[in-house]
């Protein structure tokens, strides 16, 4: 701890703070532009000047550690101060340079309401100019297409290359040039190739990198913000919804350290114009082939005719990848009202079972964790396309450089190096039997972290390799006493809420591929379930969002509402419960999902016991109490893994594959969105760049 | 006036060879082990009362500089760095260096680095200087082949040096921005701290020093501190080169004892001012980045830091610049704006912003095209760009101007009502013609 003196107050603060972080600490407020908590420390902005007591010159506070400050004459502690004269001339000087060039087009700048330069030179700009020159122009860059740039307004304040290179791990964005020509820029303005572009626009402290989408659509102080959590990866980022009236306008992260720090994905920022197109806004039911639009009564009407004709084990239930805890409790509750065992929220065909325990199918060591582990092997996995967010906090661990980490499976670019150990389940045996030299290197670490990806679990040995993994994890020493480096990385934001409801088939049931095997079932009920492909034969009832793959299939279409429409419950694939709340409205007739279902329990005779989404909880968090600790994680006990350890099963030569083949294109409301299929078609080279 | 016997570059005209035998008569690498077998503390003591001062400009003891180092290696191995990036306008003093007595350098470089615990130096030559690469290139050769230098040479202390060539840019002469330039990075200056001393060069101590100063290292250590104090005056010790160019009869590089007052450095060695001293305008001291000084004040000044800094400018890296009174002062000093605003890397924004600022008004100023009260306004940028920014490239942007607004601000408002009176340069035009 170093002792020093700011503005006239003193303080104690580690040694290794920032001036900046002091002059926080001590209630000063110092304006930045350049300056980010996650980014490496640039000093280019200048705007945070302070004065220190014996330097003839004003100090970058952001680039000045504390314990470089050289105490007085007879060990003083040293003395910052913010508030002179001295300072605000020279926050003033280099207000006034970063305003000369900059455009005077806030009126038609999508940043305007929520922009630092404004609100700064609000309280160090002058209200008019001295600079009477020609303004400075530049082209706009073509970066891509969820990227606008208006690179007039840029102030060069390299965040957005920081962020690239450091954060997303991906080298694309950069400046050439120098001086007052320095332009930020793509090489030869072709378009970013990371998933988490989009956070560049949250970075870019003026408007010179706006969101492309949302260009022109609203202006900040008209939008209602409702704080939520995103559904497009297990990773259950904390976002913030912004609305107007009916309509959610755009995405953006919170800061949650435990989980995405402050970054999203771009299928989580950019998903929202597939909330508006391919909805399904009244019942539906299918008459001579077609379907034609039904009223709620005729179309649960239907489903009771049909119900009654039915004998309870030809009936199945799949619950899909964007339910919530509440519908899916609704549902199981109603299947078993019905006494049918059919039922399963596992539509991948994972082999992860809650009869295992909960620690087998969680990502124990948590996401902040992995920045603890000091030797990782991701089993089966592209985290960089299942959980962009995860993958670079992976990618955060490996910077610190002292990190091994190993990979079975498919050999992508993860945007960190990894050594690839090979693709399938014979290299994975390998290391749980110590003859792979990598098991080794794992052995030695203290906190090694064994990341096993649904593309491994999902095959038909999927349980001999998640009994493998776990018997390698177990040998390597990843699950001991504080600390749990089994990990499960999930791809669906349903899945874990699912396995923790029991929703897998009962004794005797049938799982989801066999649900779909042709003659299995007569009624078959999809939640949401998009993912599997439902042969002919069945009476299919289908509740959800989107005119995708199951409304297609269906016989009775009942709407639902996004997950932006509904409050609802979601597990992360660590385990962490979380509340997502309502930013709008379904449109037409859709309802929320539990409601729906709690009135075709009335329909069909077997009432579920609430009548409000309260009275649900209350039932839910009896059942379950674990559901109850909203932000928590119930860890799961570590006894199971091993105990997965001991079973047995053959893995076959096939190679592993990455469960997700198309990052953007991974659920109905990804699939309905125009951006989400440009940025699919760019990333498989089907579109043409403009430097071509 | 410095005797011929104590010059330390005998060799500064290329009259005789550049070569390693040449060299040798002429003193270089004589006794070089023996200086190294009296200590790395007694060198960096020696240079400490030699009181030199760093040659790149900014004065700063070169003996404490090296003093700076830490003593024991904490397992990162240390580095000199030779700053040969002479870019600065009207500097050219290393290139003769390089080109005529580059063995002064590499034995310097071995004394330096032998000094601070290195054992490899790295010197960063600007891009124009092909013929000098070349030049430097051949006598590190021959000093390899001499076993002089190398993993196993004479000395016993091993002792690499690596010869690379910059690409053209002069922030790359700021000593963190060659650092980085060195590293394969983009030439922008680092935040200090941590210096250098600390953190250089692939994150290892480093120090980086001028040519000049290494170059005579050798030759102190040979004559002793002593007789290098003795030179010169006081703080201002030592003799220096001289780099004279502008309207003097004769300009020319000439080494001479620090202090020589401006009028015999002008008579003796390059034959007078243009036209006689009354027609003597300004002069720049000491490379473009500082201040002017008009004739008045600069005619009997002793050429030194501390006197010129007296007078509001500095000897910088002592190239001075001669104007006479033909010299359109205005246009002058905003040419040497837009070499500031062109070299301005960019990293931070008052000097990206400002310099181009200062360039676009002066360059106003330099037809009349402007308002009295901006001259304020100017001087005003100035200094809201000193001091503000990474590295001292801002400072040096905005000091000339600082220099011509504190000493011909009556130029400038002269312009200013010349153009008010007759806007029209050319005659306008009638329709009819």
């Amino acid at each position: 701890m170093a002792k020093l003196i700011v503005d006239g107050s003193e303080i104690e603060v580690p040694a290794e703070f920032t001036l900046l972080q002091a002059c926080e600490q001590a209630g000063a407020e110092v304006p930045r532009f350049c300056f980010h908590e996650r980014l490496s420390i640039a000093g280019n902005c200048r705007m945070c000047l302070v004065e220190v007591k014996g330097s003839p010159k004003p100090v970058a506070s952001c680039a000045m550690a504390v314990r470089d400050l050289r105490p007085g004459p007879n060990g003083e502690p040293p003395i910052v101060n913010t508030r002179t004269p001295l300072v605000k001339k020279a926050r003033e000087g280099v207000m006034e340079f970063l305003l000369i060039n900059h455009p005077l087009d806030c009126p038609i700048c999508d940043q305007g309401g929520e922009c630092d330069l404004q609100d700064q030179a609000m309280a160090y700009g002058v209200d008019s100019s001295r600079f009477h020159e020609n303004k400075r122009a530049v082209e706009d860059k073509y970066i891509g297409p969820l990227v606008k740039t208006v690179m007039t307004r840029c102030i060069h304040c390299t965040r957005c290359v920081r962020f690239t290179t450091e954060v997303a791990g991906v080298c694309d964005l950069g400046a050439i040039g120098r001086g007052e020509d320095m332009e930020i820029t793509t090489y030869l303005e072709s378009a970013m190739h990371s998933e988490l572009q989009g956070n560049v626009i949250d970075l870019c402290p003026v408007g010179a990198l706006t969101s492309r989408p949302y260009a022109f659509q609203a202006r900040p102080w008209e939008l209602n913000k409702t704080e939520s959590i995103d559904v497009m990866d297990a990773v259950g980022s904390a976002i913030r919804v912004d609305a107007r009236g009916r309509e959610v306008m755009r995405v953006m992260p919170r800061v949650n350290d435990a989980v995405n720090e402050e970054w999203i994905s771009d299928k989580t920022r950019f998903i929202w114009d597939g909330l508006r197109t391919q909805r399904l806004d009244r019942p539906y039911l299918r008459e001579n082939g077609r379907l034609r639009p039904a009223s709620w009564s005729e179309a649960f009407a239907a489903i009771a005719a049909f119900v009654k004709a039915t004998k309870p084990e030809r009936i199945g239930a799949i619950v899909g990848d964007l339910a919530a805890i509440e519908e899916s409790f609704a549902l199981k509750l109603l299947m078993e009202a019905l006494g049918t065992k059919n039922v399963d929220g596992r539509q991948d065909g994972t082999a992860l079972d809650p009869r295992f325990g909960r620690a087998s199918y969680l990502f124990n060591a948590t996401i902040a964790g992995i920045e603890r582990a000091d030797a990782i092997l991701i089993v089966g996995a592209n985290p960089r396309r299942e959980a962009a967010v995860l993958n670079a906090r992976i990618r955060k661990n490996w910077r610190g450089g002292r990190t091994p980490i190993g990979l079975i499976g498919e050999r992508v670019d993860l945007t960190y190096d990894y050594e690839h150990l090979g693709a399938g389940g014979e290299t994975l045996a390998g290391i749980a039997a110590g003859t792979h030299p990598f098991a080794e290197v794992l052995r030695r670490a203290e906190r090694p972290l064994v990341i096993l990806g649904q593309g491994a679990l999902t095959r038909a040995d999927g349980r001999a390799v998640l009994a493998l993994a776990a018997k390698a994890a177990v040998a390597v020493g990843a699950v001991k006493d504080g600390w749990n480096g089994f990990s499960v990385l999930h791809t669906a934001a349903a899945r874990v809420g699912s396995l923790d409801l029991g929703l897998v088939p009962g004794e005797g049931g049938l799982d989801a591929k066999s649900m779909v095997q042709p003659g299995a079932l007569d009624l078959l009920f999809l939640l949401g379930a998009d993912e599997v492909e439902v042969p002919a034969g069945p009476f299919v009832v289908y509740q959800g969002t989107h005119g995708d793959r199951g409304a297609h299939r269906a016989d009775v279409i009942l709407p639902g509402a996004a997950y932006t429409e509904k409050s609802g419950t979601y597990v992360n694939t660590e385990g962490r419960v979380q509340l997502a709340n309502r930013a709008a409205f379904p449109p037409g007739d859709a309802r929320e999902d539990w409601a729906i279902l709690r009135a075709l329990s009335d329909v069909l005779g077997h009432r579920l016991p609430f009548d409000s989404l309260l009275e649900l909880r209350r039932k839910l968090y009896a059942d379950y109490l674990h559901f109850a600790g909203i932000d928590a994680i119930a860890a799961g006990d570590a006894a199971a893994i091993a105990a997965l350890a001991g079973l047995d099963g053959e893995t076959d030569r096939t190679p592993f594959a990455s469960a997700v083949k198309d990052f953007y294109l991974t659920n109905p409301i990804a699939r309905a969105s125009a951006v989400m299929a440009e940025c699919s078609a760019l990333a498989n080279g089907a579109l043409r760049q403009a430097a071509e | 006036m410095l005797a011929d016997k104590d010059r330390i570059f005998t060799n500064l005209y290329g009259l005789h060879s550049p070569g390693l035998k040449a060299a040798r008569l002429r003193g270089a690498w004589d006794g070089t082990k023996f200086l190294l077998d009296k200590g790395r503390d007694w060198i960096v003591e020696e240079m400490k009362k030699s009181g030199l001062r760093g040659r790149g400009g900014a004065g700063f003891p070169t003996g404490l500089k090296w003093s700076f180092m830490p003593k024991q290696s904490d397992g990162r191995p240390h580095y000199l760095v030779i700053n040969g990036d002479e870019s600065e306008p009207g500097t050219c003093k290393d290139r003769e260096i390089l080109r005529h007595d580059p063995h002064l350098l590499i034995e310097g470089a071995m004394l330096a680095s032998f000094a601070m615990g290195a054992h490899a130096a790295y010197i960063y030559i600007r891009g124009e200087f092909i013929a000098e690469r070349e030049a430097l290139q051949r006598a590190v050769d021959e000093a390899y082949e001499a076993k002089l230098i190398g993993k196993d040479n004479v000395h016993g202390y091993p002792f690499d040096f690596y010869v690379h060539h910059g690409a053209g840019a002069y922030i790359c002469g700021e000593e963190t921005a060659l650092l980085e330039s060195l590293e394969g990075k983009k030439g922008m200056p680092r935040l200090k701290p941590p210096f250098p001393a600390n953190m250089g060069l692939y994150g290892c101590p480093t120090t980086v020093n001028n040519v000049e100063s290494i170059a005579v290292a050798g030759t102190i250590l040979r004559r002793g501190g002593a007789w290098f104090a003795g030179l010169g005056r006081p703080n201002n010790t030592g003799t220096k080169l001289f780099c004279i160019s502008g309207h003097v009869n004769k300009p020319c590089n000439v080494e001479e004892e620090m202090g020589i007052p401006f009028r015999e450095l002008i008579e003796r060695h390059c034959g007078g001012i243009r036209g006689g001293w009354d027609n003597l305008l300004a002069v720049i001291p000491g490379g473009s980045s500082v201040p002017c000084v008009p004739a008045n004040e600069i005619i009997d000044c002793p050429m030194d830091f501390d006197s010129l800094r007296a007078l509001k400018s500095g000897l910088g890296t002592a190239a001075v610049i001669v104007m006479d009174k033909s010299t359109d002062i205005v246009r002058a000093i905003a040419r040497l704006s837009y070499f500031y605003k062109h070299e301005s890397c960019g990293q931070c924004t008052p000097c990206r912003e400002g310099t181009g600022w200062m360039w676009r008004v002066l360059n106003r100023m330099a037809e009349g095209r402007a308002q009295k009260r901006e001259i304020d306004m100017l001087l005003d940028v100035t200094y809201q760009v000193e001091g503000h920014t990474i590295c001292a490239l801002g400072d040096a942007a905005a000091w000339p101007v600082q220099g011509l607004i504190r000493h011909f601000r009556h130029e400038i408002e002269k312009r200013i009502d010349d153009y008010a009176a007759n806007p029209h340069l050319e005659p306008v035009l009638q329709a009819a013609e």
